[in-house]
């Protein structure tokens, strides 16, 4: 065949027979491999699967508790308790029949329920008959000794503060992962690391042998967060009397400490129990301070009267008129509660003239008002990473004519959070220093303010607080956010809110924002006040005594010294023995 | 093969035997010890459960009775105590 030739080998045709007996052979072995499989499948079936049963190796979790969530003096807001849960092998259980009605009685379930569900799942290894038993009922489950039940250990979550603090410490599922609130946020460092045993289990599922394969659980770290409990409670207390006073859908009550950017107080009203799960109201969920946007309105002018006095365009002395109480831009008709003429910055911010600040805002120009907003962090992060937290809405300012201009320099076209304002005004506080808002504590005392994040020069900051002290002078928009002993500088706002025609006639947002002491503010306070139904609707009626009544109570807890004494004596508060 | 040589074997397996009985006992001990060390554990994994538990159901307690709320109601209700109208700070304020 090949030009090669190879003399010495000479190729023989095999003997057919060898041929015939590898395929014989193959023949037989597929035979017996045909009828052991038959043996094993069909004629041994039970009772291999029965031997199989009997052992299984297996790998049991041990579950790890989950962290805590403490406030700044370590009061618990969320707190893992070990419980145990019972599971069945259902078809184990089945085989005693007799025993099924007693585990019901001590499970506190109905026996022709549980022998259906065992019924349903009996080829299961695995069913819960129920969860989250206390230790000791479930000891009394255990005492049946009934064959193929066990317990589990598990952990449930308990919420302390209860509705106090509901939206902002969020909740679990039950099998314990982090799903609203800071339960989400922080879920990575409070669920531990659950570790696993090696066993091998018998067919009702007992453990016959431990083996040496152990893995520690690993428990979540606690985490402490900024919040001050007492505060908490205190603001969520008033918040939820005034929304009740009031027939409020709900609001929102934001405390801050200007100094070091930490949130003290994040209450949300309506609430509902976090420790029962069937108590969840629609929306209820929602942590209002940071999911809910609202046009700031009035509250936004004392940041831009801070602007114009930081620019070096206004001063104090600085009048400007207010024509006859309403002025057109293009289609839109400016307008005051009344005719208050020539004013000042200072009556500007008392009496809350839209006219005097749409006049303002047209005069430093879309970008500079642009500017300043963006400059006191609304529109941006505040640095919390809440769950569902939003930026607001501030448009590019090359968007506004001379009418968004006008509106923003009073708030209206401009969105921002509860916590966003009260971060603006934590500014205002603190001399100017925009800081990031902090919700867990990190051990750091306050940080160094970047040149970058300084909202307004220190003097007019300074000087905004000196004028906001006139909006809770009696004559002022605010006068009922006084509190005896203290002075207080802050502002209102009433704001309506906007249907799908436009802004509706009836329905209105009340707000106050504010601090105290006045020269040098330890606490910043927001409060928000979503469709008030009363006679009354207005910031400076609705708000502001709830502002009042939660700083008051607050200062006092701090130990802030009284900075003017001498109004302690004779100012009669209308609630002054109730707290 | 001399005598001498042949006892010293029948020494060396004397005494390997006897090694190997003593280790043989050895390792029942250590068993033995170890499952008792086991049960031990398993013993003080329940005694630490309780206690955990017992710890948390604790504080629990201890929030639902210091609640601010409660605190305030029974100041107010049961001792006729007030918030004070005139007050000074003193001291350094924390």
């Amino acid at each position: 065949m090949s030009r090669r030739r190879r003399p010495n080998v000479r190729l023989q045709a095999p003997p057919a027979w060898r041929a015939r007996a590898v395929l014989a052979l193959f023949g037989v072995f597929a035979v017996v491999l045909c009828a052991r499989a038959f043996e094993l499948q069909v004629l041994d079936r039970e009772f291999l699967v029965e031997e199989g049963a009997k052992r299984h190796l297996r790998t049991i979790d041990v579950p790890a508790g989950r962290g805590a969530i403490r406030d700044r003096r370590g009061e618990p807001l969320a707190l893992s308790a070990p419980t145990e849960s019972v599971w069945a092998v259902p078809s184990a259980v089945l085989e005693a029949p007799e025993r099924i009605a007693p585990l019901a009685r001590r499970l506190e379930m109905d026996a022709g329920e549980l022998r259906q569900r065992l019924a349903e799942y009996r080829d299961r290894q695995f069913l819960y008959l129920r969860r989250q038993l206390s230790p000791a009922q479930a000891r009394r489950v255990m005492d049946l000794e009934v064959p193929g039940v066990f317990l589990q250990r598990e952990y449930r979550r308990y919420y302390p503060a209860g509705e106090a603090a509901a939206q902002l410490v969020g909740l679990t599922d039950i099998d314990g992962h982090g799903q609203e609130g800071l339960e989400l946020a922080l879920d990575e460092a409070l669920h531990g690391e659950a570790g696993s045993r090696r066993v091998i289990k018998d067919r009702v599922g007992r453990v016959v042998e431990d083996l040496a394969e152990f893995t520690p659980p690993r428990a979540g770290r606690d985490i402490r967060l900024t919040v001050d409990l007492r505060l908490q409670y205190l603001a969520y207390r008033e918040l939820k009397a005034a929304v009740a006073q009031h027939r409020a859908d709900g609001g929102v009550v934001v405390m801050l400490d200007p100094a070091t950017g930490e949130v003290l107080a994040l209450a949300s009203s309506p609430s509902f129990n976090p420790n029962s799960r069937t108590s969840i109201p629609t929306g209820g969920l929602r942590n209002r301070a940071v999911t809910d946007i609202f046009e700031p309105g009035s509250t936004i002018k004392p940041l831009l009267v801070a602007r114009a006095l930081g620019s070096g365009a206004y001063s104090t002395a600085s009048e400007i008129e207010t024509d006859g109480g309403s002025f057109r831009v293009g289609r839109l008709k400016v307008s005051d509660f009344r005719d208050y003429g020539d004013v000042d910055l200072a009556e500007l911010l008392s009496k809350s003239s839209n006219v005097a600040a749409a006049k303002i805002g047209l005069d430093l120009g879309a970008e500079t008002v642009w500017d300043t907003y963006r400059d006191f962090g609304l529109g941006g992060v505040t640095g919390i990473r809440f769950p569902g937290e939003r930026y607001g809405v501030l448009r590019d300012f090359y968007q506004w004519g001379e009418i968004a201009t006008a509106t923003a320099a009073y708030g209206y076209g401009v969105s921002v959070t509860a916590l966003q304002l009260a971060r603006a005004y934590a500014a205002l506080a603190d001399d100017g220093r925009l800081r990031d808002l902090r919700l867990v504590a990190d051990g750091g005392g306050p940080r160094p303010v970047a040149p970058e994040n300084r909202a307004v020069a220190a003097g007019a900051a300074r000087t905004v607080r000196e004028l906001l002290r006139g909006v809770v002078a009696p004559e002022g928009t605010g006068s009922r956010a006084e509190i005896p002993g203290y002075h207080v500088a802050g502002k209102t706002g009433t704001v309506r809110k906007v249907d799908t025609d436009g802004y509706a006639l009836d329905r209105h947002q009340a707000l106050f924002v504010g601090m105290a002491p006045a020269d040098a503010p330890r606490l910043v306070t927001l409060v928000m006040i979503d469709e008030p139904r009363d006679e009354s609707h207005y910031g400076g009626i609705v708000a502001a005594p709830v502002f009042a009544r939660v700083m008051r109570d607050a200062l006092r807890m701090l130990r802030v010294p009284p900075d003017a004494p001498e109004r302690l004596a004779y100012t009669n508060p209308d609630r002054g023995d109730r707290s | 093969m001399t005598g001498a040589g042949q006892n010293r074997r029948a020494l060396l397996i004397v005494v390997l035997v006897l090694a190997n009985l003593v280790g043989a006992l050895a390792v029942i001990q250590a068993k033995h010890r170890a499952r008792e060390l086991q049960s031990e554990l398993q013993v003080l994994r329940v005694e630490r459960d309780r206690l955990k538990t017992e710890w948390a159901q604790l504080q629990l307690e201890e929030s639902a009775w210091a609640n601010p709320d409660r605190v305030a109601r029974i100041a107010r209700e049961r001792l006729d105590m007030r918030q004070p109208r005139h007050y000074a700070v003193l001291g350094e304020t924390p």
